[in-house]
């Protein structure tokens, strides 16, 4: 028998979806659901990260450290200020657990003051009273007792405050906790939403193509025949709305990052992300193509598992 | 476990009921031995599709045992069921193509499904094709083609994977007479290389004009076998015991 010229069919033939998934409504909603998913998933986990890299800039600047301030003397002497610094100096070095003590020069305080009170005010002429400061740095993992250095200072020196930063710091990296920790929460919310949608898309699929999956199903085709159909379907439509998704959060990301470095605060640590966190970033898209791969194939394996 | 021997097909008091319903068929008994040629007769609503369905698997019975090739379905684990489908070709009386796949790819459909290399398709469906007639339509999508074209693609669909049991629901149903005949020829080819058909028809001019036993479905009962075949439910006691 002589066999006809394919030409023409060959490709189709290897290439052809038996299932026109492509057509339904879902291949046009659902690229759009995804991008709109993977980027407040990427902002999120953005978030998360720039949030835990803050809580760690701030642990390893501010642990560990106290700041000593000492009023000017009462006669306003700087002699006699120079020595309630020198004396509170010594208090401090003596005292166990101490790694070291440095005032802090006067020009650094003024600048520090200058905002507030103008730089005319500041010059000794006027004669402003300026408290001096003292630096303290303090052996790491030692249980220090703060109220016993602020006792023995305010015998010799009185007026003297100790500040503790890790009382508010505690405060800020516990609230930077709870907005990593609500962040994550989010992340995962929308890892469920993102579910929760392949699988409503892949039963209305189902139902379309209910004639064409019970066709296949009579003529013997193993479930996941059918199953590779829809998972490589959807593994389209995630990445396509993935890659989306991460190109809108890039944008937004960078316009953030443009008018954080706008923002200037002592307390506020630059806001940097390094390669590795912007590949987890970027790796958003895959994960969404994957999970809606994954999604796709388990939904369709179990409503065929109830087939026949 | 039901022990089909030789037979394609066995029923042992088989009933269909869907949902809550009435009962379609009530004990149907029956065997059909390999490479035997049946008419399934019956009115409009007697039950020949629920029949055809349960032969091809897409139904379980809602009671009864139904054998397949010597395989108790109740019993087989499902993973195993899709060789034996493979086992049957179907000829569906509304065709079931699939419209925006080729007459080729339409064809080719069961080969895919088995796991057939691209190779084995090339060569097997354009002369399966060529031998229904349609070798200038092998690129055509069946919404350019007639009734009768459509049906003979569905028929070379259905044997492309060589079934040893070939089932056609009213394959002739939305065919004219001339074509209608040129099909039941086609049927007499294919059960003479040696597949079992079964051909559901209300055409009783097709049936006296091409004679073969017959299977008759009234009210949902088998009650007529023309070539006493129809294992009664004594019958199917006798050969359990044996």
């Amino acid at each position: 028998m002589t066999t006809p010229s394919l030409s023409g069919t060959n490709n189709t033939m290897a290439n052809a979806t038996v299932i026109p998934l492509a057509r339904d409504a879902s291949s046009r909603f659902l690229p759009w659901l995804i991008a709109f998913m993977v980027w407040l998933a990427a902002l999120a986990l953005a978030a998360v990260l720039v949030l835990s890299s803050f809580g760690d800039q701030w642990r390893n600047t501010l642990t560990g450290t106290l700041t000593v301030q000492i009023a000017a003397a009462p006669d306003d002497h700087k002699i006699t200020t120079e020595l309630r610094v020198q004396s509170a100096l010594r208090i401090i070095r003596a005292t166990p657990g101490i790694v070291s003590a440095k005032p802090v020069p006067l020009n650094q305080i003024s600048d520090l003051l200058a905002p507030w009170l103008g730089r005319d005010l500041l010059t000794e002429t006027l004669g402003l009273p300026i408290p001096r400061l003292i630096d303290v740095k303090l052996k790491q993992g030692v249980d220090f007792d703060v109220a016993a250095l602020w006792e023995r200072l305010n015998k010799e020196i009185s007026g003297t405050q100790v500040d503790d930063h890790g009382v508010w710091l505690d405060k800020l990296i516990a609230l930077a906790s709870a907005i990593e920790a609500i962040a994550f929460a989010i992340l995962i919310l929308i890892s469920v939403a993102g579910i929760a949608t392949v699988v409503f898309a892949t039963r209305t699929s189902l139902t379309i193509h209910r004639d064409v999956i019970e066709l296949l199903h009579v003529m013997g085709a193993r479930d996941e025949f059918v199953a590779d159909q829809f998972h490589r379907h959807a593994m389209f439509l995630g990445l396509k709305g993935g890659v989306a998704g991460v190109a809108l959060a890039l944008i937004t990301l960078w316009i953030l990052g443009s008018l954080w470095q706008n923002v200037e605060s002592s307390l506020l640590p630059p806001a940097s992300l390094d390669f590795l966190q912007w590949t987890g970033i970027i790796a958003v898209a895959l994960v969404a193509a994957a999970i809606s791969t994954i999604t796709a194939r388990y939904t369709v394996l179990r409503a065929l598992g109830r087939m026949p | 476990m039901v022990q089909g021997g030789g037979d394609v097909i066995r029923f042992q008091n088989v009933g269909v009921r869907y949902g809550v319903g009435p009962e379609i068929l009530h004990d149907v008994s029956l065997r059909l031995e390999e490479g035997r040629f049946h008419y399934l007769t019956g009115a409009s609503g007697a039950g020949k599709s629920s029949l055809l369905r349960l032969m091809y698997l897409a139904n379980p019975p809602s009671r009864g045992l139904i054998s397949l090739f010597g395989h108790d379905i109740a019993s087989t684990p499902r993973r195993e069921l899709p060789a034996l489908r493979r086992r049957v070709g179907v000829v569906f009386q509304d065709f079931r193509l699939i419209d925006h796949l080729t007459a080729m790819e339409n064809v080719a459909l069961p080969l895919r499904v088995a796991g057939a290399s691209e190779e084995q398709i090339q060569e097997h469906v354009p002369e399966l094709l060529s031998w229904v007639g349609l070798s200038d339509h092998i690129a055509a999508r069946p919404p350019t083609l007639s009734g009768g074209q459509k049906q003979r693609v569905a028929i070379a669909r259905a044997v492309i994977a060589r079934p040893k049991l070939l089932l056609a629901d009213e394959p002739t149903g939305n065919v004219d007479d001339h074509i209608a005949k040129r099909l039941m020829h086609l049927f007499e080819e294919l059960n003479k290389i040696g597949t079992t058909v079964v051909f559901a028809t209300h055409n009783e001019s097709l049936v006296n004009e091409f004679p073969h036993p017959r299977l008759h479905l009234a009210d949902g009962e088998l009650n007529d076998f023309s070539s006493g075949e129809v294992v009664s439910d004594d019958d199917s006691e006798l050969e359990r015991d044996e």
